[in-house]
């Protein structure tokens, strides 16, 4: 709708909807700073109920090697997509929600064993509170990217990822990489720091 | 798409009266910024009157000294949602509006980057008016203070709903704030129009850019501490329960975290109305362009670190009061430089003092004095002796009002008659000004004298031998005269829609792009996209013989 002056710009950083998803995603870069700021803050602040020894460090480095083998396929995805190879895209694409989708069952387990094994919820004690806090806003924003997947993947198997709708998928891989790099932050500060 | 009412033009509108429920449909359904500028507008100035009425009750009771017209519940309440509503229904609505109106139309735009966002930006912000609100139906509002201290909001000390409307209006109005924040970026960054480069925006827009940037940044630790306390108050997490492992020091640093950039979330835009009002009033370019732009910049990455000079007296270590008192101190050298350029600008200036230039003047002597008092704070032993007492509360609100309040009003005057094709009535607006003025000056320059006498703030009432009397009962008159000078203002903005003299383009004979469409402007903004070659293209357009960019180029 705007004027074709815009359209110099198509493929540069100033195009409007890449400075709008950059700008989110620093909003975002805001809000995880803080959880993990304050999860910092409460690092060996817990005296009673379960310490963060209890987390399991093979499932969260299960759960990082699939998150990060993600962040290529997703790539990989985006690349295929610009050079209009649909197939791979589509492959690719899908590999990217396998992934994602498998991080969030290993999640669902960890959790599942620090529910029943060791009775740390999010009110047993300040560990359980940042801890859930921190974790679950990640795969909260993890399990939204699976969603924006899904539907960047419904319009292109129904041929509508094309005109000004085309740079969706690429805004989509940019938030994937963001919940990717928030995660290197989460794993470095709770399961290795923090452990 | 559009409705009867596509054409916007006075002859049109004479012409065909269309249902009210037409109007009504199409605001609330529009995704036009223009409209959604005003939507923004209304409901803050709504929200004024509200938090208005709330100050004067809280006036009316400090009138006498041990007076029971309040009780101290409601007391509470009251400077609780007096202070959230000026802050985020009032203060950022009508910025972010006028933003919305004019920074498409100063840029050459015909929208903002994303106009369903933008729509989406002005309902969340009026929810969470709505849901902080709800508290007064729920028979509970909140009453732990604007900035509501850990574990005041524990559930153990607020069992009520207040705190969780207060906590979740807020949350729903910041996703509306950061929508509005990225909207903005995006536009200026991205859909300038021809010629327009970054560094020959209008100032206002400059500083709208800014804003945003804060807003980007500070919002969502405030939504991140919310969300905290939501978690403590209905999960039965710790995050600021001191007893069971939380820290109420913790909410301190988030909330000022956000809390500060908020001042200049409010202010920033502020210092671009006058910024392009003083100019004009003055004719003359603005004085050092480049230092104002980078002063702007500078306290926008300064206010990032400065929050905890909120916080000197809850015993922090040596070091950190030093460097945020150091950091707070910086914050003058860019202020001091706009305020300078503004002189400047002035200086040997053909002044017309129209309303819009009146307002500016007085922002410019109010402001500074807020700004000293400001300095004064910032320095440790000084914060020691009047922290939280109503020295503080005096100095936020000569910001605020001579500040912020000041500038809208400026801004409002220069820019009504763009956006309804007519003038406001020139009279109403000085009488609206001058007794703004001497109401203001009653209200909060007592207020720094009885701070100094050990008044502290939040007090419901005060026994009668501490000498503060004489300067409550001065400060109620003030906040009494005060009052009618909104009225003027509504009555002005209300009567002038009908009856104001026709405005024309461009009333002013000013520089900047939205004066270059009609009044108001077309649905559409521009028939053609213009091209711009300098800071002034208006100027260009009317002297072709000696261009502003022909000196621009000098120094670019």
């Amino acid at each position: 709708m705007n004027s074709s002056h815009h359209a110099e710009h198509a493929n540069s950083l100033t195009e409007p909807h890449r400075v709008g998803m950059l700008s989110f995603l620093v909003s975002e870069v805001a809000f995880f700073g803080t959880l993990l700021a304050v999860y910092i803050a409460y690092i060996g602040q817990t005296t009673t109920g379960p310490k963060p020894d209890v987390l399991s460090l093979p499932l969260a480095i299960l759960g990082t090697v699939f998150l990060v083998a993600s962040s290529f396929t997703v790539h990989f995805a985006d690349h295929a997509l610009k050079l209009a190879k649909p197939f791979w895209f589509r492959g690719w694409w899908l590999l990217t929600i396998i992934f994602g989708a498998m991080f969030l069952v290993v999640t669902a387990i960890e959790w599942k064993g620090l529910i029943e094994e060791h009775g740390l919820t999010i009110a047993t004690n300040i560990f359980g509170t940042t801890y859930y806090t921190v974790v679950g806003f990640h795969a909260a924003h993890l399990t939204v990217g699976l969603l924006a997947m899904l539907i960047i993947l419904g319009l292109e198997c129904s041929g509508q990822l094309t005109g000004k709708n085309a740079i969706g998928a690429e805004l989509v891989s940019w938030y994937w990489h963001f919940v990717d790099g928030v995660w290197i932050f989460v794993f470095t500060i709770v399961y290795l720091i923090g452990r | 798409m559009q409705s009867a009412i596509v054409d916007n033009s006075t002859e049109t509108r004479m012409a065909t009266k269309p249902p009210w429920t037409v109007y009504l449909h199409d605001y609330i359904t529009t995704v036009d910024h223009k409209k959604i500028g005003i939507l923004y507008i209304l409901m803050a100035l709504v929200f004024l009157v509200i938090g208005g009425v709330e100050a004067i009750l809280i006036r009316w009771q400090l009138f006498w000294p041990r007076a029971d017209i309040i009780p101290p519940k409601l007391f509470n309440q009251l400077f609780t949602m007096h202070g959230t509503t000026m802050v985020f229904f009032v203060g950022m609505p009508i910025l972010i509006g006028l933003g919305n109106y004019f920074v498409p139309l100063m840029i050459g735009a015909r929208d903002m980057a994303f106009p369903r966002l933008n729509s989406l930006g002005f309902w969340a912000t009026f929810l969470g008016g709505m849901i902080v609100y709800f508290s007064f139906l729920a028979g509970d509002p909140p009453d732990v203070g604007w900035f509501a201290y850990a574990p005041l909001t524990e559930k153990t000390f607020s069992r009520g709903i207040g705190t969780d409307c207060w906590a979740t209006g807020l949350l729903v109005s910041g996703v509306g704030t950061i929508a509005g924040g990225v909207n903005f970026i995006a536009t200026i960054v991205g859909l300038r129009a021809p010629g327009m480069t970054i560094g020959k925006v209008p100032f206002f827009v400059w500083t709208i850019l800014w804003t945003s940037a804060q807003i980007v940044l500070a919002i969502p630790p405030l939504s991140a501490a919310l969300i905290m306390v939501l978690l403590d108050r209905h999960l039965g997490a710790h995050f600021f329960d001191p007893q069971t492992g939380g820290s109420a020091y913790l909410w301190q640093h988030l909330f000022w975290f956000f809390g500060h950039p908020e001042v200049y979330i409010l202010i920033l835009p502020a210092f671009g109305m006058i910024s392009e009002v003083i100019p004009v009033f003055s004719r003359k370019v603005l004085f050092g362009y480049e230092f104002m732009a980078a002063a702007t910049m500078g306290i926008a990455f300064i206010s990032l670190g400065v929050w905890a000079h909120h916080m000197f007296t809850v015993g922090m270590s040596r070091p950190m009061e030093i460097g945020f008192a150091a950091s707070s101190l910086l914050v003058s050298i860019p202020t001091g430089i706009k305020m300078f350029n503004w002189l400047a600008t002035m200086q040997g200036g053909k002044i017309r003092m129209d309303s819009p230039m009146l307002f500016a003047c007085g922002f410019l002597g109010v402001f500074v004095f807020g700004g000293l008092t400001g300095v004064m704070l910032a320095a440790v032993p000084i914060d020691w002796q009047v922290s939280d007492s109503y020295f503080v509360v005096a100095h936020f609100h000569t910001v605020l009002i001579g500040g912020t309040l000041f500038a809208t009003f400026a801004g409002l005057h220069y820019w009504y008659p763009k956006m309804t094709g007519r003038m406001l009535n020139e009279r109403l607006a000085k009488w609206q000004f001058w007794i703004l003025l001497i109401g203001f000056l009653l209200t909060f320059g007592p207020m720094h004298i009885s701070g100094i006498l050990g008044m502290p703030r939040r007090i419901y009432t005060y026994p009668p031998d501490r000498g503060w009397d004489i300067w409550n009962q001065v400060a109620t008159i003030g906040a009494l005269i005060q009052a009618p000078s909104f009225v003027l203002f509504l009555v002005n903005v209300i009567g002038s829609r009908w009856w104001g003299k026709p405005a024309g383009n461009n009333p002013w004979n000013a520089w900047t792009l939205e004066w270059a469409t009609s009044s108001p402007p077309p649905a559409y903004n521009f028939n053609e996209v213009p091209v711009v070659r300098s800071r002034r293209p208006l100027w260009d357009l009317q002297h072709p013989e000696d261009p502003d960019w022909k000196y621009e180029g000098e120094h670019a």
